[in-house]
């Protein structure tokens, strides 16, 4: 990397060790004071959620817990599986209906669009990640839902079902409605790093393609796509990081129904959900303390998640092994 | 030659698609934004800006104290969020290179990846376990939580962008290192810095979930950080899910008021930084 | 006969299943064939204007491409030789207002015409570009066979693969791996594989985009070695900013010079005896 550069090539300029500048001196700790400050206040986050979740690890298994599908608070009862299940249903809709759509999304911004329209399209997108959830929650409440009731989910048991998702009396709240609700609020996320993954794709390669008498399509078939799939992949799993976490849009629509059902049009229950529904009031320490449970189990997985998918971004970045065009 | 004419089809095809895409995610935001708009507008004048609300059934009411909490609350979170998030901005920018650099960068990633709603579980444990009530403080330690990572991660970014070029040549005159940093580097990422605390601030104010067991919620004004406080976000949950038509006609225009509240703050730190790109010299 | 022409009997089902424009040798009124073929034109621009935006990059360009001979087109940077060059397969229409302009005459027909598929055009002209790109995520049977897939060529893609690897000399070094990822190998053997690959679909033109200028100087020499072998079957369009290597491989040279086409013609009297000072103060070093 350039040491000096005006293109903005980051090389951080450390402050260099002057030894008889106290001010220097004075600076150095001062930031590096600040610097531990955020280590302290992760400590504090870690240390808090364990805490408060202590109650429940005394109290129940660690295995039942988590398998369990019986919730129920009066009688002291927590399992978290109907919560997982939920959790993990709603966001794998969301992915399967939000992947296409973003990866169609950020075709048309950078290779397939007209040109005139991508400033727009990209800003509409922006747009869409600065919503507060909980105003999707009551577009959902108010507009989705009605419409899956009425429209979408009959012509789903009309034409398909006979599949047992789509079995049941059709509500409008349930998972299918987390599910699309999640999916326009992860379509941001993943348009936006699958955009930033195509524009390291070098240009040489679509050129090479379109050389060999290829169409448009064709080029970005054989040459962006195989070379931005790990990207893609990284950007699906960042995508559903943010769903698994999503709380307020979910929970106005879900149905808050701790069942586990295999239709997705029946309600449920999601982990954010519940802990937003029920810790208020929660009576009792180890009441609180299953649902601080929850919350790390919850913290768990995006974690993991998250991890994987930075991973897969990067790698992109630094391009196949070999030569970078 | 027919093959070639399959061929221009399926592009063709994929380029239909490709623009099905976008449609399928202009379409609802066209519609989430048009109902808001028209849903909310109606029940929208001076006195719901101004006044609390009133109970079901009774004309009139608003979400005055709603505006004030999120701005209240908001406003507790900088105090903890900016020196705390900025500074470890600052720190990453310049010594973040080394060990020490990469623990903490590696620390604000994770932050940044804790649902909100457990931040609020934190919040609830640090603050509301302790002084044995909900608190407007316990609210503004939660969305302060959310910032810091964010500002974290702008703050180390901008000043990164400062061209080297400029800390060289004050360097060169006799300006200490620590004042180079200070005076020359940071003022000359501070618009950066500003856009990236106003997005910071936009989102904490458009955040539900860590409220709901924090600040909780309050009918009444409240300017003392040591009690429940109402919030914008929480009032339109409430209203949203509660049974009565009024209480979801006030939902809407609650949710107007948050969308140009949101809506006025990124257009504010676009605007700026609009205006800090177009003042350099070309 | 070089080993390319060994492999492909003159009758074989490869040969014929791919349209190749031969162009057919000139006889005289008696019907007998002449003794030394003539070079009939190729190729043959007139007018070519291009622009960038409002920049006019390319003025007036007219010149002539024999069949089967190597021309080369050198010029300072900036003057317009690489323009051209992506003019001759409409590559250059790809840049946001861009814009060309002119008669581009391969075999007689207008190939700039707006009846005419870019698409179609560049499986007949084709182009190696200055840097290697061979696809990354394909091994190196499957860059070379990416044409013939793409364009639906029917036949024995393997035999073809085996064809132009040997036309590319790149046979012998990865015949025992052509599953082998095309990264795992040298720049210079990844030219010469992008070569094979351009050769695969059977094109009438080539381009040469700078083809060694990213290569050491044994993988330039190998490749100026394949441009002999290929003008023997391919009509070749170098463009070089290397006036030695355009010396020693070229029939023609087309000196350019902000825009214009300053001077063409045979090589040998471009560098020695040139009509026009500012080609000889080019080829003399006085600028570049």
């Amino acid at each position: 990397m350039p040491a000096s550069s005006d293109s903005g090539a980051p090389a951080a300029l450390s402050t260099p060790a002057r030894a008889g500048n106290p001010g220097d001196r004075v600076w150095g700790w001062g930031i590096s004071i600040l610097g531990g400050t955020i280590l302290v206040v992760a400590g504090l986050v870690l240390l808090e959620l364990g805490r408060v979740a202590a109650p429940a690890w005394e109290h129940l298994g660690l295995v039942k817990f988590l398998l369990s599908s019986d919730w129920d608070p009066v009688q002291e009862k927590f399992g978290a599986l109907p919560f997982i299940y939920g959790t993990l249903v709603t966001s794998a809709v969301a992915l399967v209906i939000a992947l296409p759509v973003s990866v169609g999304l950020a075709l048309f911004l950078s290779e397939m669009g007209p040109r005139r329209l991508r400033a727009p399209v990209a800003y509409a997108i922006e747009v869409l990640a600065a919503i507060p959830s909980v105003i999707y929650g009551l577009w959902g409440l108010f507009v989705l839902v009605p419409w899956l009731r009425t429209s979408v989910e009959p012509f789903l048991q009309r034409t398909l079902g006979f599949l047992p998702i789509f079995k049941g009396p059709a509500i409008g709240l349930g998972y299918l409605a987390a599910g699309v609700i999640l999916a326009l609020m992860i379509l941001p996320t993943i348009a936006s790093v699958t955009i930033e993954v195509l524009k390291t794709v070098p240009p040489a390669l679509k050129e090479g393609a379109l050389a060999l008498g290829a169409t448009r399509w064709e080029s970005i078939r054989i040459s962006v796509l195989p070379y931005a799939r790990p990207g893609i992949i990284g950007a699906s799993l960042l995508g559903l990081g943010r769903a698994l976490g999503e709380t307020m849009a979910v929970t106005m629509v879900i149905g808050n129904s701790p069942e586990i059902s295999a239709s997705l049009f029946a309600p449920g229950y999601s982990l954010p959900a519940v802990i937003a529904n029920e810790f208020a009031e929660a009576t009792g320490d180890v009441h609180i303390g299953a649902l601080a449970a929850l919350g790390l189990v919850l913290f768990g997985i995006t974690l993991v998640l998250n991890g994987i998918a930075r991973l897969l971004v990067e790698a992109v970045g630094r391009g196949p092994k070999g030569v970078r065009a | 030659m027919s093959r070639l004419r399959w061929r221009k089809a399926v592009d063709l095809f994929w380029t239909v698609v490709s623009g099905a895409a976008v449609l399928a995610a202009v379409i609802p935001l066209a519609s989430l934004l048009w109902l808001v708009i028209s849903r909310g507008a109606p029940g929208l004048d001076l006195g719901f800006f101004t006044s609390l609300p009133t109970p079901v059934g009774e004309p009139g009411g608003g979400v005055g104290n709603a505006i004030v909490g999120t701005l209240f609350m908001v406003g507790l979170a900088s105090l903890f969020a900016l020196p705390v998030g900025i500074g470890a901005g600052i720190f990453l920018a310049e010594k973040g290179d080394g060990k020490l650099g990469g623990f903490v960068r590696f620390t604000a990633e994770v932050l940044s990846g804790v649902p909100s709603i457990v931040v609020g579980i934190v919040a609830y444990g640090l603050v509301v376990a302790h002084m044995k009530r909900f608190s407007a403080l316990a609210g503004g330690v939660a969305l302060a939580l959310l910032m810091i990572p964010s500002l974290a991660r702008s703050t180390e970014e901008f000043i990164r962008l400062v061209p080297q070029a400029l800390r060289e040549a004050s360097l060169a005159l006799g300006v200490p290192a620590w004042k180079t940093s200070l005076r020359v580097v940071l003022r000359t990422a501070l618009g950066g810095i500003v856009t990236a605390v106003l997005l910071a601030v936009a989102r904490a104010a458009g955040e539900t979930a860590p409220l709901l067991f924090t600040a909780l919620n309050n009918q009444y004004w409240n300017s003392d950080p040591f009690q429940p406080t109402a919030s914008l976000t929480v009032q339109i949950f409430n209203y949203a899910i509660s049974p009565y038509e009024d209480w979801h006609q006030k939902a809407w225009t609650a949710a107007l008021v948050l969308l140009l509240l949101v809506g006025l703050l990124n257009l504010f730190a676009r605007f700026l930084s609009r205006n800090r790109l177009q003042g350099a010299p070309r | 006969m070089n080993a390319a022409q060994e492999i492909a009997p003159v009758n074989s089902p490869l040969r014929r299943s791919v349209h190749v424009a031969e162009t057919p040798a000139p006889r005289s009124p008696d019907g007998s064939l002449p003794a030394a073929p003539l070079e009939l034109p190729k190729l043959k621009v007139e007018k070519l204007n291009a622009w960038y935006g409002s920049n006019h990059a390319l003025h007036d360009v007219s010149l002539t491409v024999p069949a089967r001979s190597v021309t080369a087109a050198i010029g300072p940077s900036g003057c317009g030789k690489s323009t051209f060059l992506r003019c001759l397969n409409r590559m250059h229409e790809l840049i946001p207002g861009a814009r060309a302009e002119g008669t581009l005459l391969i075999d007689g027909k207008n190939l700039l015409g707006r009846d005419v598929d870019p698409v179609e055009l560049r499986r007949r002209v084709g182009m190696v570009f200055q840097r290697p790109n061979p696809f990354p995520t394909m091994s190196i049977r499957d860059n070379v066979a990416a044409g013939l897939k793409l364009n639906g060529i029917p036949g024995n893609h393997a035999e073809v693969v085996e064809r132009t690897l040997r036309q590319a000399a790149l046979w012998e070094e990865v015949k025992d791996r052509l599953d082998a990822s095309a990264l795992s190998l040298s720049g210079g053997q990844q030219q010469r594989l992008c070569i094979a690959r351009a050769l695969a679909v059977q094109p009438e033109v080539l381009l040469m985009d700078e083809p060694a200028s990213a290569l050491d100087p044994i993988a330039t020499a190998k490749i100026e070695d394949l441009i002999h072998e290929l003008k023997e079957r391919y009509t070749i369009v170098i463009v070089t900013h290397n006036m030695q290597q355009a010396g020693r491989v070229s029939d023609q040279t087309a000196f350019f010079y902000m825009g214009d086409l300053v001077e063409v013609g045979p090589t040998e009297k471009i560098f020695t005896n040139p009509s026009e000072k500012r080609t000889e103060d080019y080829v003399t070093g006085k600028f570049g």
